[in-house]
């Protein structure tokens, strides 16, 4: 079953454990200038934002079918069964169409190095696997960060709206955006008001750019007929005039 | 014993500066990476590396795709002269986008990997091939012109064989990735500005490269007959110029049509940058098409190559706008390209000129067929054959 992460901006302190358990589980440092950042970037790669009085999580989004995975020309990115999108570093040549291509501008760039690679939250694809929490589920202190099957998630926030609607924005994030995404959110506001973009389509991104490619067969064989019989008619003309000429 | 030094004009001098800032940006680009020698960010992570030296060289080297199909497939023999000088320009301009995709690359020595490692789903992967491909289909056809010079018979003939064939898949290839640098950002529906968002963006992609790499031809036969001063064709420019205007028209009605069908005129009165631009982008189109209408300004060589400028100006604006200024409301964040950026594309387009003044002046580039009967043909035109030194 597709694993998903259920983020209740309602619930979140902005204690930033979060983001600590991410930067330990990557490796990378973490200090009171890192945690003042809010932003995701080559060395934070999940942050808590302040808007106003509610506070929202970046994270990647792990959408059930991601930009970045269709765009990709090496196939570097790959969306796996369990949920996660993984990013295969070794296949990588550095074009940053997956940047381009994601809608909620997760890929980032490790834009001093001479060599840079893409990083990104890769929603603890091992930890997962071997039936962990993801690291920011198992550090947050009040449960504002949940890890778990993705039809359970949506249950359990659908679950959450009903026992406080007051409290609670009527809508899931995650549900339908761009076909649906492996994160989900639950706020106090509407949406755009915790930074999160409404204006992305409900259709998987992929099909934007399918509905195009598919026709490449169609215009390689029709178009190769199509020239071929020109250049046949326009030279045989051509021959017959010859021949006519020469008759004369 | 005295030293001979090139004598020192102004263009020479201008063309040194270009190549001593484009040697030091490209000292940071190796030493300081992309965040040394760019002002990408992860909100905004193509600049004019890509929307200049890839977007815009593809489509500036499409005139040697479209007067192989004219002069091939569709023989119309008389635009043979220009023939092999919009195939030198092709092949130098894919060499050159190549030369700028290994500065934007993060690792350009993995540049072969889309080759071995495929994704069918991707729009990259379809334009990595076709660019490959296309540029040794310019290769062969440009080989023929090597040939000759050394006198080489056999391996011309064996060209010969296979030339037909070949020209067809480089007019297919072309058709695809020409269009497809549209379809790269179909992916980015909420980002790209609407005056420029459109499911037909591959389309349009398509009719516009035709139409700059006629411009293209004209700009660069206007160029040579100074540079090597020869007679310059100019009742074959001038049809080309008709062609040209016919190709705009088609392609400014497709536009009429796209924002029709969208509803999207209502953005033109909002005062924004966008608006503006898009402002821009059009008249450099419109402007030239209405003027190549009108014989008199096709038979005025100055007028004929300020039209193809005004063309290659507007494509020029055009991809700029799809590829970068578009996109910066939509990424919420601002791009102005660094200095550095700027020198590397400028010393990619000064080493193109010299490359193709270099090798047209030692290849037969432009003598190749002016013994044949394409002579006779030109006098049949309805423009007057007045050759202009």
């Amino acid at each position: 079953m597709p694993r998903a992460i259920l983020y209740d901006s309602t619930l979140c302190i902005d204690c930033k454990a979060c983001e600590a358990g991410c930067a330990e589980r990557w490796g990378l440092p973490y200090n009171d200038r890192i945690a003042a950042e809010e932003h995701i970037s080559a060395h934070k790669l999940t942050a808590v934002e302040t808007h106003g009085d509610h506070y929202c999580r970046r994270l990647c989004m792990s959408c059930l079918q991601p930009a970045c995975v269709s765009v990709c020309p090496v196939g570097a990115l790959q969306k796996t069964a369990l949920g996660p999108v993984i990013y295969d570093s070794s296949k990588c040549m550095g074009c940053r169409y997956c940047m381009q291509a994601c809608p909620f501008q997760v890929p980032t760039y490790e834009w001093s190095k001479r060599l840079p690679l893409v990083r990104k939250c890769d929603m603890c694809y091992e930890r997962q696997s071997h039936g962990k929490q993801t690291a920011c589920a198992e550090a947050c202190p009040v449960g504002a960060t949940v890890n778990g099957d993705r039809d359970e998630l949506i249950a359990e926030a659908r679950r959450r709206i009903a026992g406080k609607p007051d409290q609670y924005y009527n809508r899931i994030y995650g549900l339908k955006e761009v076909g649906g995404t492996s994160v989900l959110f639950l706020s106090a506001v509407p949406f755009e008001q915790i930074g999160l973009r409404t204006n992305v389509p409900q259709e998987p991104l992929p099909e934007t750019t399918w509905r195009v490619l598919e026709l490449l067969p169609d215009v390689v064989s029709t178009g190769s007929v199509l020239l071929g019989g020109i250049w046949w008619i326009t030279n045989r003309r051509a021959e017959v005039a010859r021949k006519e000429g020469k008759r004369k | 014993m005295s030293l001979r030094l090139p004598k020192i004009t102004f263009w020479r001098v201008v063309f040194a500066a270009i190549l001593i800032a484009g040697l030091y940006a490209t000292y940071l680009r190796v030493f300081y990476g992309l965040g040394g020698s760019t002002n990408l960010s992860d909100k905004f992570p193509w600049g004019i590396w890509i929307a200049f030296d890839v977007m815009c060289g593809v489509g500036l080297a499409a005139g040697g795709f479209t007067l192989v199909a004219i002069v091939h497939i569709f023989a119309i023999e008389r635009y043979k002269p220009v023939l092999r000088p919009a195939i030198l320009t092709s092949f130098l301009g894919y060499l050159l986008v190549v030369v700028g995709l290994i500065y934007d690359l993060g690792r350009p020595y993995n540049l072969w990997h889309p080759l071995v490692m495929w994704n069918p789903h991707s729009v990259m992967f379809e334009v990595a091939w076709c660019v490959t491909l296309y540029s040794t289909v310019l290769f062969l056809e440009f080989l023929p012109v090597v040939f000759e010079k050394f006198e080489l018979h056999k391996p011309m003939e064996w060209i010969h064989r296979i030339s037909v064939p070949l020209m067809i898949l480089g007019v297919l290839l072309s058709t695809l990735h020409q269009s497809s640098l549209g379809t790269l950002f179909l992916i980015v529906p909420e980002k790209l500005y609407p005056l420029w968002y459109t499911p037909i963006l591959p389309l349009l992609f398509f009719v516009s490269a035709i139409a700059v790499g006629l411009a293209m031809t004209i700009f660069e036969s206007w160029h040579s007959s100074r540079a090597f001063g020869r007679a310059l064709e100019l009742p074959l420019l001038a049809s080309l110029g008709r062609v040209l205007a016919v190709v705009l028209s088609v392609y400014l009605w497709i536009r009429f049509l796209d924002l029709s069908h969208r509803h999207a005129w209502d953005l033109l009165a909002r005062n924004r940058i966008e608006t503006w631009l898009f402002a821009l982008e059009i008249a450099l189109m419109l402007v030239p098409m209405v003027l190549l209408f009108q014989s008199r300004t096709r038979r005025d060589p100055g007028m004929l190559y300020a039209c193809a400028v005004m063309v290659v100006f507007g494509f020029i604006a055009n991809r700029l706008n799809v590829g970068t200024t578009g996109l910066e409301a939509g990424s919420g964040t601002h791009y102005v390209p660094k200095w550095s950026e700027i020198a590397v594309t400028l010393s990619i387009v000064a080493c193109g000129f010299a490359a193709f003044r270099a090798i047209a002046g030692y290849f037969p580039i432009f003598e190749a067929h002016s013994h044949e009967d394409v002579r006779g043909e030109l006098e049949e035109t309805e423009e007057d054959s007045v050759a202009i030194r």
